[in-house]
């Protein structure tokens, strides 16, 4: 096999990497600030649910959880699998476990902010959606943006855990074709494609981070 | 009518009696400074009018309308809905600013007026320059607050309190945060609104200032208002403690 097969073979698989890395950001950043909100919430129960969630998704590997929620159905309530819903379990998983370490990066982001904030919000009039979304959550985006780009790279490279489920994803690719021809070269290039693609997520973030530097 | 009227006010921090029996009543046009020793209770006598604390008992009014009242021995709180008209009748300026620090000086101004009154942006814009340039700022609108020194922050923060247009205006130690130099100018424009007739109840150290600018000056110690008067009868008390505490600062 020709080195153009084989990377037109794993350009194939990129896309799917792509798609979960972009998928698992869409969804778990919004979850994670609700989960966030259950974790600081005043009601005991909702709290320890939270605490417990968290405590679940980031005590436990990555790979295990990928499994639990591909093979749940069935061993659980005797659903059978359909082959489409192989995908959907990659991104379920991968939400349900970057949702638990986002709805953390929130937490400490808004616990930061100066009590003096919400309190000249209040008297000012603002309901408390309005303070929230208006005054605080602006600022905290700012002060969390280092940890989120720490995240966000574990997540590119977290993606090839999706070869537990034969998702052919790029990793899962790369590792067929070098089983299949005896050579390290796919898998060499899946590693140079995975610096590319976090080099590309650092510049980015980089560039946000910029972005917010406007005030201090 | 009292813009403000306070009635036997309680307050106390984990069984720590910080407030004991605070009464007090503000009329239109009158400006009231609090001194006192730290730990007298001044700034929790602000943050109980202002409801960032809850009191434990006693009465709060604005302009005749109750905000807390007292009922079997516990404190009442009126609804949200209640609470939130009557947060309009008055404004406070913090010690440290608290602008938003995201929004340039004329949006710290005109958000509130904007997305809390409803009022049209234009307008509040508007209002915003005339108040900027009132308060020796109108250079600044586009300026985030770290570009400003404290004393233009809490002019800022002043003026952002004024957009609100307040029946009533709390200051809590508004020139502690800043260096002599820039005192005088908060000051001054302190007592701008002072000749506007804006009424007004300062919490502050600077005793020159409140002798200058007050109608009544009342001094604070151990959670009760020990006496109260004009600024002539307050520096030339015979009450010991009083005494004392100016001395300290007429040196």
């Amino acid at each position: 096999m020709s080195v153009t097969t084989m990377l037109l073979q794993l350009t194939g698989g990129m896309v799917t990497t792509v798609e979960i890395f972009f998928l698992t950001l869409l969804f778990s950043l919004p979850l994670g600030l609700v989960i966030s909100f259950g974790r600081m919430s005043k009601m005991g129960t909702l709290r320890a649910i939270s605490k417990f969630y968290i405590s679940v998704m980031r005590g436990t590997p990555l790979m295990l959880q990928l499994i639990v929620v591909y093979f749940a159905p069935y061993y659980v309530f005797g659903i059978r699998i359909s082959p489409g819903y192989r995908f959907t379990a990659v991104i379920l998983a991968f939400v349900l476990n970057y949702a638990a370490y986002f709805a953390e990066i929130y937490r400490s982001g808004i616990e930061s902010m100066p009590v003096g904030q919400y309190e000249a919000a209040k008297v000012l009039g603002y309901g408390r959606a309005q303070t929230f979304f208006k005054i605080i959550l602006p600022q905290v985006i700012k002060r969390i943006l280092p940890p989120v780009t720490n995240e966000t790279i574990t997540l590119v490279k977290d993606t090839s855990l999706a070869f537990v489920l034969a998702e052919a994803e790029m990793f899962t690719i790369a590792k067929q074709i070098a089983a299949k021809e005896t050579s390290i070269v796919p898998l060499m290039a899946a590693g140079v494609f995975y610096y590319i693609f976090n080099l590309a997520v650092a510049g980015f973030m980089e560039y946000a981070e910029k972005k917010m530097n406007y005030y201090r | 009518m009292n813009l403000l009227e306070i009635n036997h006010m309680k307050k106390g921090f984990d069984g720590l009696g910080v407030l004991e029996d605070i009464s007090l009543s503000v009329q239109k046009g009158e400006v009231v400074s609090v001194i006192g020793p730290s730990g007298s209770g001044k700034s929790t006598l602000l943050r109980c009018a202002t409801l960032l604390e809850k009191m434990d008992g006693g009465e709060l009014k604005y302009l005749g309308e109750a905000a807390a009242w007292e009922e079997n021995g516990k404190c009442i709180y009126a609804g949200r809905q209640k609470l939130k008209e009557i947060r309009k009748h008055f404004g406070l300026v913090f010690q440290n600013f608290n602008l938003f620090p995201h929004y340039t000086v004329m949006k710290n101004i005109i958000d509130a007026p904007v997305s809390v009154d409803k009022v049209p942006k234009k307008e509040a814009e508007e209002r915003a320059v005339k108040l900027l340039c009132q308060l020796g700022l109108e250079d600044k609108k586009d300026a985030y607050p770290y570009q400003l020194s404290g004393g233009q922050q809490q002019r800022v923060s002043i003026a952002r309190a004024l957009a609100l247009q307040p029946k009533i205006l709390f200051f809590d130690e508004p020139t502690s945060a800043l260096d002599p130099e820039l005192t005088g100018e908060v000051l001054k424009v302190i007592k701008e609104l002072a000749k506007e007739h804006m009424t007004m109840i300062i919490v502050t150290h600077e005793m020159q200032f409140a002798k200058e600018l007050s109608d009544r000056i009342i001094f604070m110690e151990q959670g009760v208002i020990r006496c109260q008067g004009t600024p002539e009868e307050i520096f030339s008390a015979s009450d010991e403690r009083v005494r004392d505490f100016i001395g300290k600062f007429t040196l």
